[in-house]
């Protein structure tokens, strides 16, 4: 992982102080709410329905042991003892003071952590793989790069206020985790012919009320040139970026409007004269953040061992587990675990202080002290070695975090929804318990397999709905909660939005509507078929007839 | 129709309703009823002094009905905000 | 409304005539691009201080041949949101070498500033009660930069480098 150096820790401490500065302006009357509010909203601190909401990075998912043990800290001592992890591989807390954000902030600066342009009209946290460095499928470790990006994006004097907000994701693997094409700027690393690792660069994607998949503008990209690359693209912006209308002011607007050639055009008219520049990235920088992400000391451990065969057959509960949750590790005899916050008790990506806590001692214990964040809402601990999965899968199951759900029907991304956003028209939570529920026969949900249900509860998509394998978005009609579906949505390498199958549902009939369409999935599947795969080959019309009828 | 009026407070961010004695409650219940749009203008004058105060932030009327003696805001939203999330707090 | 270059209160020697029907003939002024359009070779053979006042949609591209003409440019925020101006401000410093005074004018915060000068401006019109310390809460706010630009602060990249 990497470590503030000084210049890092002073920043943030800075920052912080620059912060407590102008909330106590604010409290004592000398800021107005219009002066304060981008203050705070590019430190991460909304105004929601019950309360102020404070939105902490996790840089491209990246926690160690120390600093969830604070974020478990924040929850205790300045919110109501929970936390919730988000699509973008941040945490928020919904229930901060603002006369406690100065302190709140000021004890995450101790373990490297902030808000910094965690909202605002600028550039957002930088997301990535969360198997970064530990996926067998990996060609390039994608964290160097987004720790590279990181610096230069904190307090960018020149894009802080562009016409809208920024988000970069980076993948270092065929398939994509990450969902670069659903973002303003995707990279993903690749070869090119010569055997080089470089970017492929995907601009305009993005959700919403427009989403898009984003266009490839350049196919390979050195990595000296990603700053200067990047900045180009963020000046085209800023200058050629609508700022007339707030939902047609993302640079996928742009992209789709000018199209991509054009785009391209003016974004490498503005690299040559950049691109020898400082920001040219040198060797020896790269391989200095690199050794930040060195592998750490794994042990020769066998592989696949008979004991671990045996474990599996002897406890059906671990296996299914070890089944859904675990993936394949680079290394021989490690695994990668996923750990569900998808249980039936608490919302979907939300924690406890308690499980935190928790969490950070088995991070400590088996994986090397340290954790991942994903976008799904989930936890990775990605080095445990095979031989202690079980004695780790208990501890797990004691604190309800083993639910052996990854990829499958009750994984469900949910966004906070009317039951926290200001901005929700109808709620998500409920919804997703009640899937939850309804699914709890792990035979059923073994024999669906590999499906990803996302929820949004407003136009805004914070669910990534439009990439959901189901998609439901929640609307208010005439004052009442209707869920709309899509179809056939996918982030990964293969990005695609999904399919609306036609009126919506009512908030009671939803769940129904959802086992509709997994049963009309069962009935026409071929042998070993995912839900999406089924989708693409029948495409509607089986889905809208079980839906609505024969017309 | 009657309405109330609802805002957060600036400092704690909670949701508060304006009183009939000019103060601010989290209490739907203590909050003060405007029967006549008269009454209710004379609330938001008051609201939006206590904003320039800096005491609270985007105060605004609400709808609301009586059931019994319990103060029910017509619109969902509302009433998500003055009694909470609809989903327990994770414990 | 005070200037504010340098760190201290400074008087303003232009008139702003860029929303004015005619331009005088003498005098310090502060045109606008359209005007200098319009009356370039006039403007050229004056002899008081001249400076021009870019709306924020005008590219820096407009008067890239002519800065040598301008004692001032100032940069336009119609809302503090419109950040084009941040760009425009870099690229008068850094790709067209522009020397002389670089003023920020319209909706500027305070909390601003350091940003701006980071950019490039030299010169705010602001409204403050003690511009000057103002000023110096803004200078001294954050003390490390990651991004490389033409204000003559070191990026920690930089310094980095030069402690190893």
């Amino acid at each position: 992982m990497y470590r503030y150096d000084e210049f890092d820790n002073r920043l943030v401490t800075e920052r912080v102080e620059q912060f407590r500065r102008q909330a106590e302006r604010r409290l004592a009357g000398e800021l107005t709410e219009d002066q304060f509010k981008p203050l705070r909203l590019m430190n991460g601190l909304y105004l929601q329905l019950h309360a102020y909401m404070l939105r902490i990075n996790v840089p491209y998912g990246a926690l160690s042991a120390q600093q969830m043990r604070q974020l478990a800290h924040v929850a205790r001592t300045y919110d109501k003892g929970y936390g919730h992890f988000t699509t973008r591989q941040n945490i928020q807390y919904n229930w901060i003071q603002l006369k406690d954000v100065p302190d709140a902030l000021a004890d995450l600066a101790e373990v490297e952590m902030h808000g910094i342009q965690s909202s605002g009209n600028c550039i957002r946290n930088t997301t990535s793989d969360q198997y970064a460095g530990v996926a067998k499928d990996e060609l390039e470790d994608p964290r160097v790069y987004c720790e590279i990006i990181r610096q230069w994006s904190t307090l960018h004097p020149e894009f802080s206020f562009l016409p809208r907000k920024f988000k970069i994701a980076v993948t270092g693997a065929p398939n994509d985790r990450a969902a670069v094409k659903l973002h303003d700027i995707g990279l993903r690393m690749h070869r090119n012919e010569a055997g080089e690792a470089g970017f492929e660069v995907i601009v305009g994607g993005g959700q919403g009320r427009t989403p898009f998949v984003g266009k490839t503008i350049r196919e390979w990209l050195a990595p000296e040139n990603l700053l200067s690359y990047l900045e180009a693209i963020l000046r085209v912006y800023n200058f050629d970026g609508r700022r007339d209308n707030k939902y047609k002011a993302r640079i996928k607007i742009l992209v789709h409007q000018v199209g991509a050639d054009e785009f391209r055009r003016r974004v490498d008219e503005e690299w040559e004269q950049i691109k020898d520049s400082a920001l040219k990235l040198p060797q020896e920088e790269i391989e200095r953040i690199n050794s930040y992400f060195a592998p750490p000391d794994y042990a020769q451990l066998e592989d696949n061992t008979e004991l671990l065969a045996s474990q599996r057959a002897a406890n059906g509960e671990f296996d299914a587990w070890v089944s859904a949750n675990v993936a394949d590790h680079k290394v021989p005899g490690y695994a990668i675990v996923n750990i569900s916050l998808k249980s039936l008790r608490l919302p979907p990506g939300d924690m406890t202080a308690a499980q935190m806590d928790a969490v950070a001692d088995l991070a400590d214990e088996y994986s090397f002290g340290e954790l991942r964040v994903n976008h799904r809402q989930n936890l990775v601990l990605a080095d445990v070695p095979q031989g202690d999965l079980l004695a780790l899968w208990e501890k797990l199951a004691a604190l309800d975090l083993a639910t052996p759900n990854i990829g499958r029907v009750s994984d469900i991304i949910a966004c906070p929804g009317l039951d926290y956003c200001a901005l929700a028209n109808a709620r998500s939570i409920p919804i997703a318990q009640e899937i939850n529920q309804r699914y709890q026969d792990m035979d059923r949900v073994n024999d669906i397999g590999d499906v990803t249900i996302n929820i949004s509860g407003c136009m805004n998509a914070c669910g990534h709905h439009h990439v959901g394998h189901i998609g439901i978005l929640g609307v208010d009609k005439r004052g009442k909660e209707f869920y709309q579906f899509t179809l056939g949505g996918s982030s990964d390498q293969n990005a695609s939005l999904g399919d609306r199958t036609g009126p919506g549902f009512p908030g009671d009939e939803a769940v129904d509507a959802v086992e509709t369409i997994l049963n009309t999935y069962l009935k026409i599947r071929n042998e070993g078929e995912r839900f999406l795969d089924t989708y693409r080959r029948v495409g509607m019309p089986p889905f809208k007839e079980a839906l609505y009828g024969a017309s | 129709m009657l309405q109330m009026i609802i805002a957060n407070t600036l400092a704690d961010g909670f949701v508060v309703f304006l009183t009939d004695d000019n103060s601010w409650t989290n209490d739907i219940a203590a909050g003060a009823l405007a029967a006549t749009d008269e009454q209710a203008e004379k609330l938001l004058a008051i609201a939006q002094k206590a904003e320039q105060s800096n005491l609270v932030i985007d105060p605004y009327l609400i709808p609301v009905e009586l059931e019994g003696d319990v103060r029910k805001p017509t619109e969902y939203r509302e009433y998500i905000r003055a009694t909470g999330p609809t989903v327990p707090i994770p414990s | 409304m005070v200037l504010l270059k340098n760190g201290t209160v400074v008087e303003d020697t232009l008139a702003d005539v860029s929303a004015a029907e005619q331009v005088p003939e003498n005098g310090g002024i502060l045109v606008s691009v359209a005007q200098w359009q319009e009356h370039r070779d006039a403007l050229i053979q004056r002899s008081d201080p001249l400076g021009i006042v870019l709306r924020s949609d005008e590219k820096p591209e407009l008067i890239a041949d002519d800065l040598q003409y301008f004692g001032v440019i100032a940069l336009d925020f119609p809302a503090f949101g419109d950040g084009r101006a941040y760009s425009s401000a870099r690229l008068l410093r850094e790709r067209f070498s522009y020397p002389g005074e670089l003023r920020a004018v319209g909706d500027v915060l305070l909390e601003q500033l350091h940003f701006m000068n980071r950019v490039g401006f030299d010169a705010f019109a602001i409204k403050s009660d003690d511009a000057v310390r103002d000023w110096e809460i803004a200078a001294a706010d954050i003390s490390v930069w990651y991004q490389p630009s033409s204000d003559g602060r070191v990026p920690a990249t930089q310094l980095r480098h030069n402690k190893n």
